[in-house]
């Protein structure tokens, strides 16, 4: 049994537990600390298990249906393990903050939305790598319908919204997949293994064209899943919305499948797809939406949530641009970021949850001041606005500035193109992070108080999950490489032609 | 022994249990249940059994029935579900005694004996005769089923519809197998077969005899624009009954399409693309007459009546991807998947409809709040049972659909394609509705804890196991269902 299916499977026997009557907190804590050290270990041992290998490390299979040829496949390369140690770094901080007062559906759904996303970043099948996405919609459906903030009618609104757009999303990507797959396996057995898969593309590339159109099917399915421009209307209300650790796990993790499956499927699969001028153009068309008409609409948002949410959405922006372009360094910074900005935005959830609770509101106007009364937590704050801003020293930063320096490149290109103009418009979109998340901090912890809103640090043991996830932040904006060095040729194959 | 004495053997069986009480009205329900429950269970066992040994039908029966793998698999479905509505019976028992004249409900557990062969013997048939009797066999027995609870007004109302629409269908049925008979001269499928692939039968008379054929069978299937009297006679009906022409009837209409669509469809036949065409359509329009009036149902026995028609569109669907050579599957072997996929998740959904009923509840929507609170294992088991009918990934439902979709992709066909998304993200609306009530709890939902006796959680809980086994290891399903290069080999292993 390979570790990796440990990995996965620890998650759902924790929820399967506390359903039974395991106590909530201990379990789900649990599970999820041994779940971190494990992945640790994994990427300790990253380096000798995968000397001399092409493909996968830790890699098990087993085959639960023969034609279409389907395999419960593990395997982790080195983005496919970044990703695992941020969703196992968000879920112990998702988990742990949750209160002792909230009922056990809590634990549970934010364990099968952990597994979920573990699932599908560690499946080398296609089949399963969809179908673990999928494991996170009803949990997420129901937490934000029955737990979520404000009104009844407006959660479920919410709830229904999300699963509409969530659903609608996963249907087209199914039938992009299908679509993939049926090209793929030319007459022969129908296969979704992905080694498989990437054999056949390399050795028949589809026609420049029809790659064009199965990537863009693909783009518009996770693009939906990734909340792009302009299919993301349902993301800033889920995640305001959402309660503290499904918006955690979701916007910092799962997310990231859209853009993970992208990067892991679409681009190798399809290498000249993405280069075409109508699908490229379209691409950087709806990641400009993203920074600058979301940026906007982030800096006009009057309550501390729906700017969280929004700013989110508009981080997406960089990391496809990142895909866009599809330069090594490019790739290699969208991935970086992908991490960085899901520890930060689940800092920025954790906090904003806990002010919730403490003071009720969550409304810009209404805050100030907290500062004094709360420094531990206004730093805390401070690292995670900080790091969403791009400051140097965190790891937003240097995920960013791969991402800008290695568009701007476009593999030695002289002209100064599309994607070059894409660049120096997105860079704005750092201007504008700074002025919401500036104002933001200004407005929340300096200033006046106001009477009657006044917090308290939280606990020591409440700190710790935030206090290490702001140290992730740090470590990995000072050494970079850290993560990086995981990343060996993975993503060489991606690389636009 | 043979697969026939079985059959045979829970058909006088059937017709003991019918007379039993006449002479022995001191009988207990608990006995009569006991007594059918066994009788199905040895059935299946021996069925098990005299399946390795036994490959062939007895000499007599061999112009009549065969018993190739889809048989085989069809012949053991009958028995799997017989049992389960046994078994449903005698958890309702406590309710349905209510709407029965003499409060007795002997029949119910006799009649179900007689519609099992019949089902049996529809799953071998090999000519267009055999069919028929064993098609009423079946029918004749489910008018009683639905009539059974007389003193309630809905299921009156069902039974004369299902009676009045039945023997319409019935004569459709015989309209066509006429016609087919008059054009091609046989009445076997393999004679038919071979007068299609003749380019000199004439076309027109066939044709007819196939659309009439492919109607009445419509009737039986549920689908679409046949398919009227399903919310009525499901609503109607004892749920039990429900579950079984929902599940049982179902399937016995899908072996017969199946043969009759091989056979129509045979390399060379001269109508095949018309059946292909007709399906396609058909199979679109049902998936769409199901899934979108039952966004708007608020009872749960109609929602999952629509459930039943809209899975009728996707078997259609399944059925028309005739001759696709890219799957190990044939259409008919998908259609058999696709059935054993369906079968947990239906029976579990009129299980948890059942309970409720059974401790008072209701049949809607809202009779679902707080379910969570009150049993958290019907809820948990409901929600497997619903996102399998909706076709979430790791549930069985998914694995079927995924079949359908890869079919429809090969064939091209991408209006159908179309309709058959759109079906499906309709079918998470309303099953994502239920599972959102189940959690949801207010003032108004009661809170009385559910009792479940121990049969309940265990049958629910192996029903609930199935369906997620079925979704992520599905192998052993496909390779029964493996296409056999002769009919004997595969049963044999």
């Amino acid at each position: 049994m390979s570790p990796l299916e440990i990995v996965i499977l620890l998650p759902l026997l924790a929820a399967l537990a506390i359903w039974l009557g395991a106590p909530a907190r201990a379990t789900s804590v649990g599970a999820a600390v041994i779940n971190l050290l494990i992945v640790l270990g994994l990427v300790f041992g990253f380096q000798t298990a995968s000397a001399g290998k092409a493909g996968f490390a830790f890699e098990s299979a087993r085959i639960v249906l023969d034609n279409p040829a389907i395999t419960f496949g593990v395997g982790a390369d080195g983005v496919a393990l970044i990703l695992t140690l941020l969703t196992s770094l968000v879920t112990l901080a998702a988990v742990w903050q949750i209160g002792d007062d909230k009922p056990g559906i809590y634990h549970i759904s934010s364990l099968l939305i952990a597994a979920g996303a573990l699932g599908a970043f560690l499946s080398t099948d296609v089949f399963f790598l969809y179908a673990f996405h999928e494991l996170a919609l009803i949990p997420t459906f129901l937490m934000i319908g029955l737990y979520g903030h404000g009104e009844p009618e407006h959660r479920k609104a919410v709830a229904w919204k999300t699963t509409i757009y969530l659903g609608a999303g996963s249907l087209i990507l199914l039938a992009g997949l299908v679509w993939l797959v049926l090209e793929f396996s030319g007459g022969g057995k129908l296969t979704f293994d992905l080694q498989a898969l990437r054999a056949q593309a390399a050795l028949t590339p589809l026609p420049v064209e029809k790659q064009a159109q199965i990537f863009f099917v693909l783009l518009l399915g996770f693009g939906t899943l990734v909340s792009l421009f302009p299919l993301h209307s349902w993301a800033a209300p889920a995640y305001a919305t959402a309660p503290t650790p499904v918006a955690m796990l979701h916007s910092g993790v799962l997310k990231k499948f859209g853009l993970y499956g992208l990067l892991r499927i679409a681009l190798p699969l399809l290498p000249q797809g993405a280069q075409v001028a109508w699908v490229q153009e379209t691409l950087l068309f709806m990641l400009l939406g993203n920074i600058l008409v979301i940026g906007l609409v982030t800096i006009n948002q009057k309550r501390l949530d729906d700017l969280l949410a929004n700013s989110s959405v508009m981080h997406m922006g960089y990391i496809f641009l990142g895909l866009a372009a599809g330069t090594e360094i490019a790739l290699r910074g969208a991935v970086l970021l992908m991490f960085a900005h899901g520890i930060s935005i689940a800092l920025l959830f954790a906090l904003a949850g806990r002010m919730r609770n403490q003071l009720g509101t969550l409304e810009l106007k209404k805050l100030g001041g907290l500062g004094e009364h709360a420094p531990a937590f206004t730093v805390l704050f401070a690292f995670g606005a900080f790091a969403s801003i791009g400051l140097p020293g965190l790891a937003n930063f240097a995920g960013e500035v791969m991402v800008f320096v290695g568009s701007f490149m476009n593999y030695g290109s002289a002209s100064f193109g599309a994607l070059q103009w894409s660049v120096v418009v997105s860079l704005w979109g750092v201007v504008m992070s700074a002025v919401y998340m500036l104002r933001a901090y200004r407005n929340i912890f300096h200033g006046s108080a106001m009477t009657g809103l006044f917090m308290r640090d939280p606990a020591l043991s409440q700190r710790l999950p935030l206090i290490m996830l702001a140290a992730v932040l740090l470590i990995v904006g000072c050494c970079p490489w850290l993560l990086l060095n995981l990343i060996k040729s993975d993503l060489a194959a991606v690389v636009a032609p | 022994m043979s697969v026939f004495s079985i059959e045979v053997g829970l058909a006088i069986l059937g017709l003991i249990l019918l007379a039993l009480e006449a002479f022995m009205p001191a009988i207990t329900r608990r006995t009569l249940a006991g007594i059918s429950m066994g009788g199905v269970a040895l059935a299946f066992l021996l069925f098990l059994l005299v399946n390795k040994s036994a490959t062939q039908m007895p000499e007599f029966l061999q112009p009549y029935q065969q018993l190739d793998t889809l048989a085989v698999f069809y012949k053991g479905f009958a028995l799997v579900i017989t049992f389960l509505v046994l078994w449903l019976t005698s958890q309702c028992a406590g309710y349905l005694t209510k709407y029965t004249v003499d409060g007795r409900l002997s029949e119910m557990f006799s009649l179900p004996l007689i519609v099992c062969p019949g089902m049996m013997w529809m799953a071998g048939a090999k000519d267009l005769v055999t069919v028929f009797v064993s098609l009423e066999l079946v029918t004749v027995s489910f008018y009683v089923l639905v009539a059974f609870a007389r003193k309630s007004a809905l299921a009156l109302e069902a039974s004369v519809k299902y009676l009045i629409l039945g023997a319409l269908s019935t004569g459709i049925l015989v309209y066509g197998i006429a016609w087919v008979y008059g054009a091609t001269g046989s009445l076997t499928f393999e004679g038919i077969a071979k007068a299609l692939a003749n380019p000199e039968t004439v076309k027109l008379p066939v044709l007819l005899g196939a659309a009439l054929l492919l109607a009445g069978l419509g009737f039986k299937v549920a689908a679409a624009p046949f398919h009227m009297w399903v919310p009525d006679v499901y609503q109607g009906a004892p749920i039990p009954v429900t579950t079984f022409l929902s599940v049982g009837s179902k399937a016995a209409g899908f072996v017969i399409l199946t043969r009759v669509i091989d056979t129509f469809s045979i390399q060379g036949s001269i109508i095949a693309p018309e059946v292909h065409g007709l399906l396609l359509i058909a199979g679109a329009l049902t998936v769409l007459l199901g899934n979108l009036p039952a966004i708007f149902q608020t009872n749960v026995k109609r929602l999952l009546a629509y459930s039943s028609i809209s899975h009728a569109g996707y078997l259609l669907l399944a059925l028309s991807a005739h001759g696709s050579t890219r799957l190990d599957l044939s259409s008919g072997g998908v259609v058999a998947f696709y059935l054993a996929t369906y079968l947990p998740m239906t029976v579990l959904g009129f299980l948890v409809v059942a309970i409720l009923r059974i401790n008072g509840g209701g049949e809607d929507v809202s009779d679902f709040r707080g379910l969570a609170k009150r049993s958290p294992l019907l809820a948990l088991i409901m929600t497997i049972a619903l996102a399998s009918l909706a076709g979430l990934p790791l549930t069985a439902g998914f694995m079927g659909k995924l079949f359908v979709f890869l079919g429809l992709v090969d064939q091209a066909a991408w209006g159908t394609l179309g309709c058959a998304v759109i079906g499906a993200a309709a079918g998470f609306y309303y099953y994502f509705k239920t599972i959102l009530a189940m959690y949801s709890s207010d003032a108004s939902s009661s809170s009385q804890p559910i009792p479940l006796n121990l049969w309940t959680k265990i049958g629910a809980i192996v029903l609930a196991v199935t369906i997620v086994v079925l979704g992520v290891y599905p192998r052993p399903l496909q390779s029964m269902l493996m296409t056999a290069p002769a009919t004997v080999s595969a049963v044999a292993h």
